[in-house]
């Protein structure tokens, strides 16, 4: 068997594979259109012609469709670019408004198409490469889009040209088409809904399989399965086809580790409060009003702005950004008591950040007081209120509302003047409060800690056992306790590390003494205890036949002594007649 | 009912609840009705209905049994059966000529401070107005 040259270079022929992935493999470029990978062949396009000689004698074949047998392939011989450049210039009669097809004529010195461009022509966009309409059918199994008419009155359209009512607005045909050509809206009457990436609090799309942040670890891509159309629809698997190393596996399963552990650290942080609760803030009513983490990655460099700050809305770069503290935290008639304790230094971080990267930006911030109890922490405030000159007004906004200039009017009271103002911006940053992480109400029930009224883990002893709780074996640290940044949850975590360690590092377990106790002389045998026993604790001795008690499992909860008839179950340390005797002293006042 | 008729409660409270919820509303200074005398038990199950009678017996004019919330237990399932057996120890109290309302089951969690203030003083208006507990002992026979 002979070679494949393509372009000089030898390689194995391989009649399973086409010329085109042959070619790809061996980085050579061949213009293509219609192609996709994981679609079969079409060769609607035909920009991707090659010539291939075989025993001497040379034709034109499309690379997408030509098995890469044994011969030569040229891809970019003089011949080719000669047919290329007539089926460009085909191209762009039919379609003399695609900018992609200007651009791919102008690289082979096309300026201008030799044929007559009809006028219903005129405007469009549409090759008819029929990639969205394979795509629709045979990949996504929906068929919402095909072509109306034969020959020169060929056109893309859903069918009866009305609205497609199976069209799930993926957009799938949208973001395949090579020349733009196609409008959703045109479609279906649904708008599509975005998947918003959640590591850039929803200012930027994510994909269905994405690196979920760039720090990931493993660093590798993961499914949505509740988006992922192969999932809902068993259709697509797009990704499994384009992977070279063959990586998807979609069988894979969510799997449950079981381990045994000595003690467990619950540090399940925290959430935002969703800006949606305030209402009167416009929150989740204009795109303009952002929370503090938005902010956050509208600053990172590797932000949805790559680090610039532009608002959502329109893109502009703000002039001016307000700032509000306590929002939704101190405010117990309508939201939650407590302080959050992160906003007040973030928002002069954030502040200084805004100004360093708008120099002629302003940066108001309205708070109702400035809590900077750290080390260094006030400092940092006075440094941006005065190097920076963020504007701090003490008060608390009543409204923030649009004008007819499409900016944000922020209304307040000036507390220190007593003055009613308002400040007209382009961009309002809110400092949510702090909630615990949802779902902690879920693990504290499965744990059998305890949580305060706002829902964050109680402590042992606010001042003597902070992080520990009242379970054994249970630590706390992090915001998922209170409220509090990073220094502080460092500490905490350094501590409650330390507890446990200390915890394993003893040769035994210390328990509390009040376990119960069985009186061999009264039990009955009755074996009424042994079912109550949350713990498995209580056995029955067949060879003396009574119940007994295992020391080491005993929790000491009593379950079993108040349902002892005989009252040979007793709690050590805590028996009946202890009680009784409390109980006597009570009532003797 | 005189005014100066102060009640003498028993409150059986669980560990790891209502008798922290106590600690809290003391440490909060809430205002409560000294009315209360506290035992701490380590689970509201571990209270024998011979415990409760015991304390009528001998002149409390009511009885508090505290724990945690349904579900919220520390020991998984004691107060389901402390509820199951107070809801039995009432019809007792009827027999007994007692006001079965004496005998009083309350769920407040280690974070309801405010909660426990408030069953605390609900309670003890209401044994105020149902008077002393008739089968107090007389300490003049």
């Amino acid at each position: 068997m002979g070679k494949l040259i393509i372009d000089g270079i030898e390689v194995e022929p391989d009649p399973s594979k086409t010329i085109l992935q042959v070619a790809n493999e061996l980085g050579i470029h061949i213009p293509t259109l219609c192609y996709h990978p994981s679609l079969p062949y079409y060769g609607a396009c035909r920009v991707c012609i090659v010539e291939t000689i075989w025993r001497g004698r040379s034709t034109l074949s499309t690379a997408c469709t030509f098995p890469a047998w044994e011969g030569e392939v040229k891809t970019d011989s003089e011949m080719v670019r000669k047919a290329r450049k007539v089926i460009l210039e085909l191209m762009l009669a039919e379609a003399p408004d695609s900018p992609e097809i200007m651009e791919l004529a102008r690289e082979y010195g096309i300026e201008e198409t030799r044929f007559k461009v009809r006028k219903e022509r005129i405007g469009n966009k549409c090759i008819q490469c029929a990639l969205c309409v394979r795509f629709c059918r045979d990949v996504l199994g929906i068929g919402a889009i095909g072509f109306k008419n034969r020959g020169y009155t060929r056109e893309l359209t859903t069918p009866f040209e009305i609205y497609s009512d199976v069209c799930t607005t993926c957009g799938a045909c949208e973001f395949l088409c090579p020349t733009n050509a196609i409008d959703l809206s045109t479609i279906s009457p649904n708008k599509p809904i975005p998947l918003l990436s959640e590591y850039e609090a929803g200012l930027k799309q994510r994909s269905c399989i994405n690196i979920p942040f760039p720090q990931a670890i493993p660093n590798k891509p993961v499914l949505d399965r509740d988006h992922c159309m192969h999932f809902l629809k068993d259709a697509c698997g797009v990704c499994s086809t384009v992977c070279g190393p063959q990586a998807i596996n979609y069988d894979q399963e969510e799997e449950i580790v079981e381990e045994d552990v000595g003690a467990i650290v619950v540090a399940t942080g925290y959430d935002l409060y969703p800006i949606i609760n305030i209402p009167e803030y416009g929150g989740g009513k204009y795109k303009d009003v952002l929370d503090g983490l938005q902010f956050e990655r509208l600053l990172s460099a590797s932000g949805p702005t790559a680090g610039e700050v532009k608002r959502p809305s329109d893109g502009k770069v703000p002039k001016r950004v307000v700032f509000i503290s306590c929002v939704g935290s101190r405010d117990p008639e309508n939201h939650f008591p407590y302080c959050s304790k992160i906003c007040c230094m973030y928002s002069a971080k954030h502040a200084m950040l805004y100004k360093h990267k708008v120099h002629d930006g302003e940066a108001v911030v309205f708070y109702i007081d400035i809590r900077s109890d750290g080390k260094g922490y006030e400092e940092f405030v006075t440094r941006a209120q005065e190097e920076d000159n963020v504007l701090y007004i003490r008060g608390k906004v009543s409204k923030i509302y649009k004008n007819e200039k499409d900016n944000l009017v922020v209304m307040g009271a000036d507390t220190l003047s007593g003055n009613q103002i308002e400040i007209e911006c382009e961009l309002v940053v809110l400092s949510m409060a702090v909630r615990p992480k949802e779902g902690t109400n879920d693990l504290v029930n499965k744990l059998k800690i305890q949580a305060d009224a706002n829902g964050f883990l109680t402590e042992a002893h606010p001042k003597l056992r902070p992080v520990e709780t009242l379970t054994g074996g249970f630590f706390l640290a992090g915001a998922a306790q209170a409220p509090k940044d990073i220094p502080d949850t460092v500490a905490q975590a350094s501590g409650a590390a330390a507890k446990v360690v200390s915890m394993f590092s003893e040769a035994e377990i210390h328990k509390e003494p009040v376990i119960a106790a069985v009186d061999a002389e009264l039990c009955s045998g009755c074996q009424m205890c042994i079912p109550l026993c949350p713990y498995d604790a209580r056995e029955f001795d067949e060879k003396n036949k009574i119940a007994v008690v295992n020391e080491g499992l005993c929790e000491g909860c009593g379950c079993c002594i108040s349902a002892c008839p005989s009252g040979a179950c007793q709690q050590r340390n805590l028996n009946d007649t202890q009680i009784l005797s409390m109980i006597k002293v009570a009532l003797e006042k | 009912m005189s005014n100066d008729f102060k009640p003498n409660i028993v409150g059986f409270l669980c560990n790891w609840c209502t008798y922290a919820a106590a600690d809290l509303a003391g440490q909060s200074k809430f205002d409560i009705k000294p009315s209360i005398n506290v035992i701490r038990v380590m689970c509201s199950s571990r209270i024998d209905p011979n415990l409760v009678l015991g304390a009528f017996l001998w002149g409390a004019d009511g009885v508090l049994v505290a724990g945690c919330h349904p579900g919220d237990c520390h020991y998984e399932k004691g107060n389901f059966y402390t509820r199951r057996r107070f809801t039995q120890m009432k019809k007792v109290l009827e027999t007994l000529n007692l006001d079965p309302d004496r005998l009083q089951l309350a769920w407040v969690s280690a974070s309801e401070g405010q909660r426990y203030r408030d069953v605390i003083n609900a309670f003890t208006d209401k044994i105020k107005e149902m008077g002393p507990n008739p089968l107090k002992p007389n300490p003049a026979v």
